[in-house]
């Protein structure tokens, strides 16, 4: 393990009720690794008085139950004892933490809203920037901004481009979109402003389903790019089964 | 047994303690804005602290019961009337079937919480039966309540209802024609005078802020904007700036994070807040004073006063045993 996941740059207060167990301040895949292998760690202790294990990009979140009786008088220093310990007693395998995911893609323009256009300004042909991003194997880096929306590392830097000016009001359910060294998926329609270069048939997240996310933090996640019939073909098949 | 919704007010909505435990999947946690409120309100009419409630926004509801039903209204101070009688607050009160309860508008408080016995009986979604609304999950379809709409109480909701009744008679009293108690529970979270003092310990980007808006956001009178919901308030006032311009990675937030988008308006992160942000925290509420912030309506006001951990801790610690004491005398008057 190299120095900067060694150890933490410090176990923080956030706020009363949580800790923030900060690694580092910018985006670094091999940090996030250890960020995801940590919460990994953490959550297999089940600690009672700890509800949440959140890893985000550079660090991870826990949040406390405060009115659990098992909470020590101490829960941020507690926090911090508890770190030490897993970083000390070594974290799960990077392959044991997440899961191998495959999530069908559709690259038809109709539903690329932006490949076209995106295509033009890298100077390459649409199947080309598809081709590309499909290619590499992405990390679930962490889960935010709404149910299920997970933000992916991995893209190839030929790809990528600033988040646009103008947000969508609306970006359809599945939509697999880039901004900088990231990619997205929208688990239903919202507004949002990444570039969007693909389509997927699968219910992203449904609060009713167990489990109700389709990805994870620390998820290894590849796309397999489908034709437009096929994509309808597994919309549909997702439909009648929720 | 059912509870139909007349006319459905501003926003009432189904809220519990929250869903917790999968901010991971990008998860909220929701459920009560007010949570000191929302547990009077269970505890009054015998609730396990786990039934969901009513969650009652500024201008309330009229809704009328089915069959006799034990209620409570807690928190904010509505004008209330059950059949033109005005509602007694934070006690117990057994309607009648056939009662229309008008909850108007909020006096003092922004939000009150109605409980009733036996729970509101829809089904847990992800661990609890909490509104969602920019999801559209949990409570009843995933939105605010709408005239028209049947609210599913517990089967047994008016032998329930008799029965505690009944284990409060010691301290039972008629009143205006509503079957009551002669004691109440304490308002624990209701503001009696603005600008209200909210104790908050810097954040994590504190530093990274011009001296001039450390300092205004210790000495100003904050104004909740009318763009505030339950996401987050945001907070009218001085325009708080970094000192120098950039990005910062987006990071894990919590109940109480007080954020600075690029337009210096600050937004303190409420129960449906987002479970990461990437705008710099320039604050974290303390937890003990985010009941009393939930009362707040659009215009109130507030001082935010600087703390530590240490304080926040202590706070927590004196609301939690006012709100523990204020449980166990209502537990008495039930013989428990």
């Amino acid at each position: 393990m190299s120095d900067k996941v060694a150890k933490p740059l410090g176990v923080l207060p956030l706020g009363d009720a949580a800790a923030y167990v900060e690694f580092s301040d910018s985006l670094d895949l091999e940090v996030n690794d250890a960020v995801q292998r940590l919460a990994a760690a953490v959550h297999v202790r089940a600690l009672p008085w700890i509800r949440d294990v959140v890893p985000a990009l550079g660090g991870l979140a826990l949040h406390f139950d405060i009115e659990h009786e098992a909470l020590p008088a101490a829960p941020l220093q507690e926090a911090a004892r508890l770190v030490d310990e897993c970083l000390k007693q070594g974290l799960p395998d990077t392959e044991a933490v997440g899961r191998a995911l495959e999530v069908p893609i559709c690259y038809d323009p109709e539903l690329a809203l932006d490949l076209t256009e995106l295509a033009a300004r890298l100077k390459l042909a649409p199947e080309e920037v598809a081709r590309r991003h499909a290619a590499v194997e992405y990390r679930v880096l962490m889960m935010g901004f709404s149910p299920g929306l997970p933000y992916l590392g991995g893209l190839d830097p030929s790809l990528a481009v600033p988040r646009r000016a103008t947000p969508r009001a609306t970006v359809p359910a599945g939509s697999v979109a880039i901004a900088n060294l990231q990619a997205v998926v929208y688990p239903y329609a919202i507004p949002g402003g990444w570039t969007i270069v693909g389509r997927t048939p699968l219910t992203v997240f449904d609060a009713r389903r167990t489990p109700p996310s389709l990805f994870a933090p620390g998820d290894r996640v590849r796309f397999r790019p489908v034709p437009r019939a096929e994509f309808e073909r597994l919309r549909e098949a997702e439909r009648s089964a929720s | 047994m059912s509870l139909r919704i007349l006319r459905p007010g501003l926003l009432t909505t189904v809220q519990d303690r929250g869903r917790h435990g999968l901010q991971h999947l990008g998860i909220v946690p929701c459920g009560a804005m007010d949570g000191t409120a929302h547990a009077l309100a269970n505890a009054l009419v015998g609730n396990s602290a786990g039934e969901a409630t009513l969650e009652i926004t500024v201008l309330g509801p009229e809704l009328e019961f089915e069959r006799d039903t034990l209620i409570a209204l807690c928190g904010a101070e509505f004008d209330a009337r059950a059949d033109g009688h005005a509602l007694p607050r934070n006690r117990p009160v057994l309607v009648e079937g056939g009662t229309r309860l008008a909850v108007r508008r909020a006096l003092r408080g922004a939000r009150a919480y109605l409980a009733l016995a036996g729970g509101i009986a829809l089904d847990e979604v992800l661990g609890s039966r909490s509104t969602y609304l920019p999801a559209r999950f949990g409570g009843l379809e995933g939105r605010a309540l709408r005239a028209g709409d049947v609210l599913p109480l517990a089967p047994d909701a008016a032998r329930i209802s008799t029965e505690r009744y009944a284990r409060l008679a010691r301290g039972a009293t008629e009143r205006d024609g509503l079957r009551t108690v002669r004691w109440s529970a304490p308002s624990l979270t209701v503001p009696d005078r603005e600008p209200i003092v909210v104790h908050a310990m810097e954040g994590r980007h504190f530093g990274r802020f011009q001296p001039t808006s450390q300092r205004v956001l210790f000495d100003a009178v904050w104004r909740v904007s009318p763009d505030s919901n339950r996401m987050g308030y945001r907070l009218a006032g001085p325009t708080l700036t970094l000192a120098e311009p950039g990005e910062i990675l987006s990071e894990p937030t919590c109940l109480g994070t007080v954020q600075v988008p690029a337009d210096g308006v600050p937004i303190a992160l409420l129960a449906d807040h987002q479970t990461t942000g990437g705008y710099p925290k320039i604050a974290e509420i303390a937890v003990a004073d985010v009941p009393r912030l939930a009362q707040l309506a659009p215009g109130g006001t507030l001082h935010i006063a600087r703390c530590t951990l240490e304080d926040a801790l202590a706070l927590r610690r004196e609301a939690g045993k006012r709100l523990q004491a204020a449980l166990r005398a209502v537990a008495w008057e039930y013989g428990r």
